[in-house]
């Protein structure tokens, strides 16, 4: 039960800094969610996001800087057993559910739906 | 030809701070009061089905993470598919945007909305148009830090 506050503080809060960022900064969404992307993977080089997800669990997890880090620590699991190469072969593995699903469900999506307006 | 640049640079400029002027002053604090309210109510359902996965079907603390980002999308993109997710988005801004459910919203709003220029060029050619660049720089910035790991790694050192 904590932790789902936990996940409603941490997680709200990223998306604030989202707003503040196309609000203050002017950045269109593409922006935002590219920049926070780089943020995720950098914060994982560092360490400091294994330790947010411990803590605040969706509420880092579901915000889009977890899919940075997410492709960054698929690519050092494989760095670790195949070497080099092991960054290239890793890096989608653990997004690859949420890539897939995403391309699959918008596709068949639009197949079933019609545009509005 | 150098006045001639500098000159469209000053009109551009010009034409920056009239725009600036023109536009609608943004209620950022109320923006981002809504933002927290949305994006932190998503995280907060993204806990209780990571809970629904663990109790249920057996999945651990550290691997439930991809069925709760899998489960989101398909509720996201059912409700893109419906107009709801929009509407939400209207008055949510990044509290929508910035969770997964975002991602997956730009993806299947993209695809619904080209269907009519057809299926290969219309629905699979725009269906990035949003989510490309997120996937290229996520992966781009990641690999450039697992390169950095690895030659710290390397040299030795941490």
């Amino acid at each position: 039960m904590e932790k789902i506050i936990w996940a409603f503080i941490v997680g709200g809060t990223i998306c604030v800094i989202g707003q503040i960022m196309m609000d203050v900064f002017r950045l269109t969404p593409a922006h935002t969610m590219s920049t926070l992307v780089v943020v995720g993977a950098i914060l994982g080089g560092l360490g400091l996001y294994e330790p947010l997800v411990k803590f605040a669990g969706a509420g880092a997890t579901v915000p889009i800087c977890s899919f940075g880090n997410s492709l960054l620590k698929g690519a050092l699991q494989e760095l670790s057993e195949h070497g080099a190469i092991g960054v290239l072969i890793g890096i989608f593995k653990l997004t690859s559910a949420g890539i897939s699903s995403a391309i699959i469900f918008g596709f068949i999506a639009s197949l079933i739906f019609k545009p509005k307006g | 030809m150098k006045s001639n640049s500098n000159n469209s640079n000053i009109e551009k400029q010009k034409y920056k701070e009239f725009a600036q002027q023109r536009e609608p002053k943004r209620p950022v604090l109320k923006n981002c009061i809504k933002a927290f309210i949305v994006g932190g109510s998503i995280c907060a359902f993204g806990q209780i089905i990571q809970y629904f996965y663990i109790n249920y079907f057996g999945y651990t603390e550290k691997n439930a993470g991809d069925p709760t980002a899998a489960t989101l999308i398909i509720i996201s993109i059912i409700l893109t598919g419906l107009g709801v997710y929009d509407d939400i988005a209207q008055w949510a801004g990044a509290g929508t945007a910035v969770p997964i459910t975002g991602f997956a919203n730009t993806i299947s709003s993209a695809a619904i909305e080209h269907r009519s220029e057809g299926y290969v060029l219309g629905v699979g050619g725009n269906m990035f148009k949003v989510a490309g660049p997120v996937i290229v720089f996520g992966t781009v910035s990641a690999f450039a830090v697992a390169i950095v790991k690895m030659l710290i790694n390397y040299l030795g050192g941490m």
